[in-house]
């Protein structure tokens, strides 16, 4: 078993409307000096070990992300 | 004998109903397609309606397109038989390839409900030949990602090719690049489109009866291949 972690951002010429409302929400809370927020999705997947990364990375393009409009990521987390 | 025209329905969809209601309008025959049918009944055309497809979960139309339903209407939309994608469904068509690009996040965040003006753009689709090109309809936009997304040469083929079917008149509702509210296959037989024209067919319970030329058109598609 392995842990694989998936993390799916936007592009980053795709406008993320979610992100810049968390940075407009963060001065009005006293936060100061947040230039920018991009918010993404974030994947934690048990895996066998007889899943290769070729396997994952078709799970990561295929279903988790829409490259289209996302880019991802996948590393292994040793445990 | 008339036009079959399937109307499919996944877990979440909403507007059904409605969709086969201005099938039925039209002069056409509504079939009810079930997300997991393995075949299309025998349809000469396919629409996909609105609503939120297995809760939108993962993304919008992401989980859809791997629905039994969707393997024969890829099939059949490869071999021309007219699609039509109405807002969840249009995210379903892009999320399978059928279209190009991507729907995303309003740019303000809000869900977006009201009645919406477009200029047609291209009326030579399968589900647009009844209106006058440029004509302005007036039909419900009800969405929270409705935003359509495309990288420039993806755009770029689209209006050089006259794919955009549908533009927002009158102030972009979401941010979606060129103001684009609908766009067609290369072959124009797949259209879809954020806004919903079956919400549009009887001034009764609509806006206008804008909508219903999109049924017309496909039916007209259809009786002209059935007589051929």
């Amino acid at each position: 078993m392995a842990r694989v972690v998936v993390d799916v951002m936007p592009k980053p010429e795709i406008l993320d409307p979610q992100g810049q409302a968390v940075a407009g929400a963060l001065p009005r809370l006293g936060f100061q000096g947040i230039r920018e927020v991009r918010q993404g999705k974030h994947f934690e997947l048990e895996v066998d070990d007889s899943v290769d990364d070729e396997t994952l990375a078709k799970i990561a393009e295929g279903l988790l992300a829409n490259p289209v409009i996302e880019d991802w990521t996948v590393r292994r987390i040793e445990q | 004998m008339t036009a079959r025209i399937g109307v499919i329905t996944f877990p979440g969809t909403l507007d059904d109903v409605d969709a086969a209601r201005a099938v039925r309008y039209s002069g056409a025959e509504p079939v009810d397609l079930w997300h997991a049918d393995a075949d299309l009944k025998g349809v000469d055309a396919v629409i996909v309606p609105g609503g939120f497809s297995y809760g939108d979960y993962l993304r919008c139309g992401a989980i859809a397109r791997f629905a039994p339903v969707m393997t024969p209407v890829l099939e059949a939309a490869g071999k021309g038989m007219p699609v039509l994608g109405i807002c969840n469904g249009f995210q379903i068509l892009c999320e399978a390839g059928l279209l190009p690009g991507a729907l995303v996040r309003n740019d303000k965040l809000h869900f977006v409900c009201r009645d919406q003006w477009l200029r047609v753009e291209n009326n030579t689709t399968a589900w647009t030949t009844r209106y006058d090109a440029g004509a302005e309809i007036l039909i419900p936009l009800k969405s929270g990602e409705g935003g359509y997304m495309a990288d420039q040469p993806t755009l770029d083929t689209l209006e050089g090719e006259g794919r955009v079917v549908v533009r927002y008149v009158g102030g972009n509702p979401n941010g979606s690049r060129n103001d684009i509210a609908g766009i067609c296959s290369p072959n124009g037989r797949v259209v879809g489109l954020m806004p919903h024209p079956e919400h549009a067919i009887d001034a009764l319970t609509g806006p206008s009866d804008d909508g219903l030329g999109m049924f017309y058109s496909a039916l007209d598609a259809l009786t002209a291949a059935i007589a051929s």
